[in-house]
């Protein structure tokens, strides 16, 4: 009796299990074959790119070199064309990002720590900030340079991108700073430490990879920034490698195509080794897209 | 408050000095002084640089007079529902579910394709955008291949390349907004609306998308917002041309501001962006409700 009422029932589940894995299978294929397809879609810019920088007849389509050299790296590896615009770059979006994380790291300490008044607000007005187009901003930012004589110096610019990153960087660092444990401050608290002596002992050990997040993530965004040096910085001397890409290749008219690639490649090299950097330190790009989500 | 407590919350709120200090004087600062400037006739050389004079609301008008402003207000809002709402939107949406049921090698190499255009730096991709729809470039040579006319893209339809330009650029924003909020996503309740026969887009629709309601609002607001800043993607493809085909607003303000000199009357069209911006910001706080 047991056996009759039983085997019907197994054969109909094993029966249609068989009928929706294969369904599922198809579906997979299906899947996959669109997603290649889309992957494709966005590779193809990407390979001219690759292709013509070790093509030094390179024209504007995408073909094989037919004699493979790094004769436009060597074309392009000077101090004019490379090496300037990079160190400027370094110095502009290294200072920037100090100013950013000095500034964020401290902010974000009374935010997270004390329920005042004031924090509320504050942190609304930072996430409204965060909003706002910088593009816009511009004008007015280049009128206020003006009156205070800092159009075309490197100091002004750095200080400039290091407040124009603050905002997003204040709301990740308070974000991450919540994750810390208060217990231990208490501790260190009773024992006669400082609030800064507790942000720098206590706290900031246990979150420097948010740190190292903050830090990356702002360095990425002011190394690829073109409107900011754009507008505040004159001089071809102080340009930083986003602007002299521009000024370098858009103003000739005979534009040497794999030059420019083997450039574009050089110039756009570092952020995607820090980005490699970032989302093996978050486990997967997918926790940014949820912090900026919030 | 006795004198200690208020030494206390002095000393507690010390450390946000340096970043306030930072945000008075370069953000809040210049956004006080478009509000003012806008009004006035300044500009960047000449008598008018220097004793700059009130004007009241004849920049506005200038611009509300202007076929050039219409012209780039037409094609901002052009450039932002079909790159962002329309494009990032729809194709970020679609990878985050394609990926869910994708194998993972193709998952990891298509992401990995995704995020690279997102991660470039923006002046880049203009020139590899510039490249690929060029006349020489590499979508004529293939649909000369293939026996389909060839047409200078830049030149027949300006906006719709950059808008084509920024849908690459950015749809992994949205894939990664997406991916995060299905990953939310009790796996049972759309398997028991599988179960109830719902399939495909009205499992989408009915299901899924009220689910992730919230992550489509912070997402339209978030992309809008960086769309309607984009500069430097659209200056090295087309420089705003031909003629003014693909001027949008922040190309117009630039070339108003720094090219003819009209300080008063760019910082005018900063601050009717820096409004919309305001409003998509706040549209976009709601939206989150978040508890901070």
């Amino acid at each position: 009796m047991a056996i009759t009422m039983t085997r019907p029932i197994e054969l109909r589940t094993r029966h249609t299990g068989g009928k929706r894995r294969s369904r599922a299978a198809r579906r997979t294929r299906w899947v996959n074959g669109v997603l290649i397809l889309i992957g494709v879609l966005f590779f193809v810019p990407m390979l001219w790119m690759l292709l013509a920088s070790i093509n030094s007849t390179a024209g504007l389509s995408v073909s094989w070199p037919s004699h493979p050299s790094l004769a436009n790296f060597r074309a392009v590896m000077n101090e004019d064309t490379t090496y300037r615009p990079i160190r400027n770059g370094l110095v502009l979006c290294g200072g920037g990002t100090a100013i950013t994380l000095v500034g964020a790291v401290l902010a974000a300490y009374p935010l997270s720590r004390y329920r005042t008044r004031y924090r509320k607000p504050y942190l609304y007005t930072i996430l409204f900030t965060t909003g706002l187009p910088i593009t816009a901003l511009m004008v007015p930012v280049y009128g206020l340079f003006v009156q205070l004589n800092l159009v075309d110096t490197t100091l002004g610019t750095i200080v400039f991108l290091g407040t124009a990153g603050l905002p997003f960087a204040i709301w990740l660092m308070k974000n991450f700073m919540d994750g810390v444990s208060i217990q231990l401050e208490e501790a260190a608290w009773t024992d006669g430490a400082s609030n800064l002596q507790a942000l720098r002992l206590i706290v900031m050990p246990l979150m420097w990879p948010g740190i190292a997040v903050v830090a990356i993530f702002t360095f990425i965004s002011m190394w690829g920034n073109f409107f900011v040096p754009f507008v505040l910085l004159l001089s071809p001397k102080k340009l930083p490698a986003s602007v002299s890409i521009y000024t370098f290749f858009g103003q000739y008219g005979q534009v040497q195509y794999g030059q420019l690639a083997a450039y574009a490649l050089l110039y756009a090299m570092p952020v995607v080794v820090l980005y490699l950097l970032l989302s093996r330190k978050l486990g997967g790009a997918f926790t940014l897209g949820g912090a900026v989500k919030g | 408050m006795s004198l200690t407590a208020t030494r206390r919350a002095g000393a507690r709120a010390l450390p946000l000095a340096p970043a306030t200090v930072l945000l008075l004087t370069f953000l809040a600062g210049p956004i006080l002084w478009s509000l003012y400037a806008a009004f006035t006739n300044t500009a960047l050389s000449g008598e008018a640089a220097r004793h700059s004079k009130f004007i009241g609301l004849e920049n506005f008008r200038q611009a509300l007079d202007s076929p050039s402003f219409k012209n780039a207000v037409v094609l901002t809002l052009t450039f932002t529902i079909l790159s962002a709402i329309i494009g990032q939107n729809a194709l970020g949406l679609g990878l985050a579910l394609l990926m869910r049921s994708g194998s993972r090698v193709v998952r990891v190499v298509v992401g990995a394709f995704v995020l690279g255009a997102w991660v470039i730096p923006e002046v880049v991709a203009g020139y590899l955008w510039y490249a690929f729809l060029a006349q020489e470039g590499s979508l004529n040579h293939f649909l000369h291949a293939t026996g389909l006319g060839s047409q200078s893209w830049l030149f027949s339809s300006p906006i719709l390349a950059v808008s084509l330009a920024n849908v690459w650029r950015g749809t992994a924003f949205s894939m990664l907004v997406y991916s995060a909020a299905l990953s939310e996503v009790p796996k049972e309740i759309e398997e028991a609306a599988e179960m109830d026969g719902a399939t495909g887009i009205r499992r989408l629709w009915n299901v899924t998308l009220p689910l992730i309601r919230r992550s489509v609002t912070t997402n339209l607001m978030l992309i809008t917002l960086q769309t309607l800043s984009v500069f430097g993607l659209i200056f090295t493809m087309t420089k705003g041309g031909p003629g003014s085909h693909s001027q949008t607003l922040p190309l117009y303000m630039y070339e108003q501001s720094f090219s003819f000199g009209q300080l008063g009357y760019g910082t005018a069209l900063a601050t009717v962006l820096l409004t919309v911006g305001a409003v998509f910001s706040l549209i976009y706080l709601r939206a989150m409700r978040t508890e901070v």
